[in-house]
Formats: structure tokens, sequence, C-alpha cells
């Protein structure tokens, strides 16, 4: 009786491990699973091409076959896997492999001629480029800092900033607000949003949050109902229930973030060795293809900033 | 004159039913050790890589959590007391509320009064975790934050965590267990023998002197067995307490922002990669001891007492 207890305790336990694993691995191997099915839809469209000859002469644009293999930032992992998916279904017979091992790892990769493409979520630095990397910027990732709406603070400057999230200024008097102390909200470890705004305050992993959470939307929530709490979300989510900060003076705009007046922002740079028009015909068509409407569409569609 | 038509008065085709029905039972037994010996086998591949890879006594000692800094730390010595913590205090507070409520379902309830406690209860115990979590979030947090602000004014040292901290975790903890004791507890009080509570009141106890004197230790054991069960929900709950608890990873103070082993997992596991995703298994995998550990040692902890109870 009692040794069946003891599994019976055992198993409950262990249910609820086994939930919280089949989560993670469902989320490891979403993306896999998404491009999987977009070439199953691929081989059925060519075999359809097959059949019909009348179906392949109008797409003749569509003949290109190959692979284009990119690597590099984790935080453009997810614009990366859209566009490779896009480009995929655009081009049944080319393969687009992504592989996300950070921005330098990217960029070495390039310049290695170990993949076509290189994925920097950061302006290239003078050496990568006299080494022969071009910077090919396909958009932009703006960050928006926030507070609950009854804020009387309306600016800060990088530095003012910088000092919260590092804890050295911890009550809205110290800035020209009310007493009322700051409660500082952020991102979980991994996070893109978090890496970009740690790595442009240069701050990365001596932040001091009181609440890192794992989602934008729990972001916007808790900063919403929190008196006094700060937190920063990408710009895409904003909306009446937080009040958006300007930061040095200026407005999280489209325009501003595009002109560069707006500091919290960063490129997502796919660079190339060499110019594009000296690649071969497939990467050409990947950036033809991310330059295009469609792939503005894109773009926007991942919660990014078009270049045009 | 016999009736050849029911499967059961056939010699022959009645023990092929009950050889088939005797394997399906055999089957349905093994699945479930089938999922306990894949699990631990899962989670012991998967977690131990990284306690090698880091070093055991740097993950399970080492209380810096920097899983993406550079040099990356991967310490989760503040996560695991927190989830000792945690749990121990919404034991504390869950159960005497929990075994007290027993008691009255049990015991002292009109009938009409019991006929609404009940289902209340089990009502309880249908709600899922996640709507605890946001009640938590909704209405805990504010009240915890104006707490916060009269006890820590004018602090210069207190991390503001805007109520979200160990104190919100314990109480939605404890809200959370309670259906469990209760129920279990209810079952094992009426359980007892009634020729016991019979002897006690004939002897001249109080009604209240035969619950505490004489039913409460007749139904020690089953109490026990609510306690484990209760502490295997705290320590293994994340929905709720992912909501409430802030998240942070500090030490577990009443006013700090806390990380709970199973929030650990949950935070980052969507964009972890490389080793810091296999440190998240090893949480896991310590999750995994830890709850085997609880249920192990207090199963033989109410063994024992059962055997006293025998001699």
């Amino acid at each position: 009786m009692k040794a069946k207890r003891v599994w019976a305790l055992a198993m409950a336990g262990m249910m609820a491990l086994g939930l919280a694993a089949c989560g993670s691995s469902n989320t490891q191997t979403s993306t896999t699973a998404a491009s999987d099915s977009t070439t199953t839809a691929a081989a059925a469209d060519s075999s359809a091409e097959d059949t019909s000859a009348a179906a392949s002469d109008t797409e003749a644009a569509k003949d290109l076959s190959g692979s284009i293999t990119m690597a590099g930032s984790t935080s453009m992992e997810k614009f990366a896997n859209a566009l490779a998916e896009a480009f995929m279904e655009q081009y049944p017979d080319v393969t687009v492999q992504a592989e996300f091992t950070g921005s330098s790892a990217g960029v070495e990769a390039v310049l290695n001629g170990q993949s076509d493409i290189g994925n920097s979520s950061r302006n290239l630095k003078e050496e990568e480029k006299a080494k022969g990397a071009v910077e090919n910027i396909v958009a932009i990732d703006g960050i928006a800092v926030v507070t609950d709406a009854a804020n009387s603070v309306s600016d800060l400057t990088k530095q003012q900033l910088t000092d919260i999230y590092a804890g050295n200024i911890n009550n809205w008097k110290d800035i020209g607000g009310k007493d009322q102390p700051i409660v500082v909200v952020g991102r979980e470890a991994g996070s893109g949003t978090r890496g970009a705004f740690e790595e442009i305050l240069k701050l990365e992993d001596q932040c001091k949050y009181a609440n890192e959470l794992d989602s934008t939307g729990a972001v916007m929530a808790k900063v919403a109902s929190t008196p006094g709490a700060i937190g920063y979300v990408s710009l895409d989510v904003i909306d009446d229930s937080v009040k958006v900060l300007t930061l040095d003076g200026v407005e999280p705009s489209e325009e501003n973030i595009k002109s560069g007046s707006y500091f919290l922002s960063r490129p997502f740079v796919m660079a190339t060795k060499g110019e594009i028009s000296e690649q071969n015909e497939l990467v050409q068509a990947l950036f033809d293809y991310v330059y295009s409407t469609e792939g503005s569409e894109l773009v926007e569609s991942v919660g990014l900033i078009t270049v045009e | 004159m016999q009736k050849n038509t029911s499967i059961l008065s056939d010699k022959k085709k009645r023990s092929i039913a009950e050889k088939t029905a005797e394997y399906i039972f055999t089957g349905c037994g093994l699945l479930a050790v089938l999922a306990v010996i894949s699990i631990t086998a899962y989670m012991l591949i998967s977690g131990t890589p990284a306690l090698f890879k880091v070093g055991i006594l740097e993950i399970l000692f080492g209380n810096v959590w920097k899983p993406t800094g550079d040099p990356a730390s991967f310490g989760i010595l503040y996560v695991i007391l927190t989830s000792i913590v945690g749990t121990f205090l919404a034991i504390l507070i869950g159960v005497p509320i929990g075994v007290l409520t027993a008691v009255f379902l049990a015991e002292t309830a009109p009938e009409r009064l019991a006929k609404i406690v009940r289902p209340a209860v089990e009502l309880l115990a249908g709600i899922p975790s996640v709507i605890y979590g946001l009640l938590g979030l909704l209405l805990l947090n504010p009240l915890m934050y104006q707490l916060e602000l009269k006890i820590f004014a004018g602090s210069e040292t207190h991390q503001f965590t805007g109520g979200a901290n160990l104190i919100s975790a314990v109480l939605v903890l404890a809200l959370m267990i309670l259906p469990t004791v209760i129920n279990i507890s209810e079952s094992a009080l009426r359980a007892v023998p009634k020729h016991l509570k019979s002897a006690s009141l004939a002897l001249g106890a109080t009604h209240i002197q035969t619950i505490f004197k004489v039913i409460l230790p007749a139904a020690k054991s089953g109490i026990m067995t609510a306690v484990v069960l209760g502490c295997g929900r705290a320590i293994g709950e994340a929905m709720a307490i992912t909501l409430v608890s802030g998240s942070s990873v500090n030490f577990p103070l009443p006013f700090n922002s806390v990380r709970f082993l199973t929030t650990a997992i949950v935070a980052e596991m969507s964009y972890s990669q490389g080793l810091h995703r296999e440190v998240l298994f090893t949480i896991g995998l310590v999750l995994f001891v830890f709850i085997m550990l609880i249920n192990t040692a207090l199963t033989r902890l109410f063994q024992r007492g059962g055997m006293e109870d025998d001699e």
C-alpha cells in the first residue's frame, strides 16, 4: 500500500515536470517544424509544376534552385526565420538555412566563406568592413521606454536611464518626478529586447531588475498597473495604458529612429562579403525580396521598422 | 438446458477473456512504470551534462545567475532556497487552515453549511492555476505594494518590486494547496472508527477535546499524506507564481522579488540556447530530485508514525 503511494506521488510530481519539459521542446523544434512544412509545401508545388507544363511556364521566375546559408545574431532569429520561410515559399527549390550564433560569429562566418550572409544586430565594425564585409541594413529594431500613465516624468537622458537600470537611481524624485520609488521592470535573460536594451546602454548583465517578466505583454501589464514602474518594450506594442518617455528629448517615432536621433534602436544588418551585386543570383534574389514590398510587409509583421 | 450464449459459460472462451483482461490491466500498469522510467531517464540525460560542464558546486551553490553574461554564471542557490522557503511557508499557512476546515466539514459543520462549503472547496480544486496567478497579480500585488511602500518608506537600500514578492507567491501557493489538504484530511477524519469517538465522549470528554485528543491523532497518517501531496503541488507549481513573484533571482526574503525552480525554467526556456538551455534542464533535474526527496522522506516519516500507532 505505502510503496504504491510513493509511486503515485512520484508520478504526480513528474507529470508536472513532464509538462514543463514538453513546452520547452515544442519551442525548440517549432522553427524546424515550420520550415519542414514549407519544404513539404514546396515539394508539392514542384511536383504540381512537373505535371503541368503550363504552370511551370508562368512561374519561370521561380526556377532558381540551390541553398543559401545565413549565420549570426540571435536577436534576428524571428526575422531571419520568417524571411527564410517566406522566401522558400516564393522559390520552392531554394533552401535557406539559418543558424544563430551571435552577431560577431555571423560576420566572421561570412568573411571566412562559411556562410553566404552574416546576420548582425549592430553596425559592422571598421575592421570587419576593412576585411571586405558590406553592411546591408535590412530593418531597424526600436525599443520604447514606458512608465505607468500617471507618472509626471516625461523625458530621460541616456545617463538617467542607465542609472535607473543599474540601480544608482531608485526614486523618481531624483530625476524631477514625484517622491515615489522606481520599480524596475525588464525581460528575462535571453530575450532579444533585453539583449538590445542592455547592449545599447552598455549594461550587459548588470541591470538590477525588480521584475523579470517573460513576455512583452507581461511587461506592459505590469508597468500599466504599478505606480512608479518603468519598463522597456518593442515599439509596435505600445498603447494608451502606459506612458511612453522621450529619450534625450527625442520621441520614439519611426522618423526619429530612421534618422538615428532616437538612441534606443539598432540596425539589423545582413552582411555580405563584397557588394550584393557581386553575390550569386540566389543571394541577390533574397535581397531583392527583402527590399520588395512583400519584404517590407514581412519586416513590419515581426515588429521591426523598414529602412526605406 | 445449458445456455451457451454467454462467453462466460464456455470454459475455453472464459479463460481467454480472463487472460486478455489480465494482460490489459498489466499493460495499463506498466504504462505508468514506463512513463516514470522514461521521464527519469530523459531528465538525467538532458540535465546532467550541464552539471559537469559548469561544475556541480558552481551550479548548486553559486548565487549569481547571469546565463547570458560574459563570462556566464549559472548559480541557482537562491532559486533552490526560494523553492524550499516558499513551499515551507505555504505549507505552514495552508495546512492548519486546511486541516481545521476538514475538521469543520467532518465534525462540527451543520449539514446545510457543509453543503455550501464542500462544493466550494471542490470548485477551488478545479480552478486552473493561471487564474490563481491572475487574481494574485490583480488583487494581491497592489495590496502588497501598499504594504511595501509603508514598510520600506524612505529606505535607500530596498529595491521596490511593486508587490511582486515572496509573500504574494506564498499566499497564492497556500490557497492552491488548500483543496488537496482539505479533501484528503477530511477523508482521513471520516475514516476514524466511530467507537473511538463514542468512547471518548462516554468518558466525559467534550466534543472539542475529542477532536484534538482522539480524532486528529487517529487520523495522523492521512493528514501526513495530505501534507505530502500539498508539498508536491506547491513545489511543482509554476504558472500561478510566475505571475506574482517578480521572477528576479534574489535571496528569498519576504519583500524580495524571487524566482522558484519552476519559474526559472518557464521564464527563460523560450529564447535560451546552448549551455543556458542545458542548465535549465539541470534546474528541472534538481526540481525532480527535490520532489522525489520530499516524497520519500515524508512518506517514510508517516510510515514510521503509522507503525507506532499499530503497536
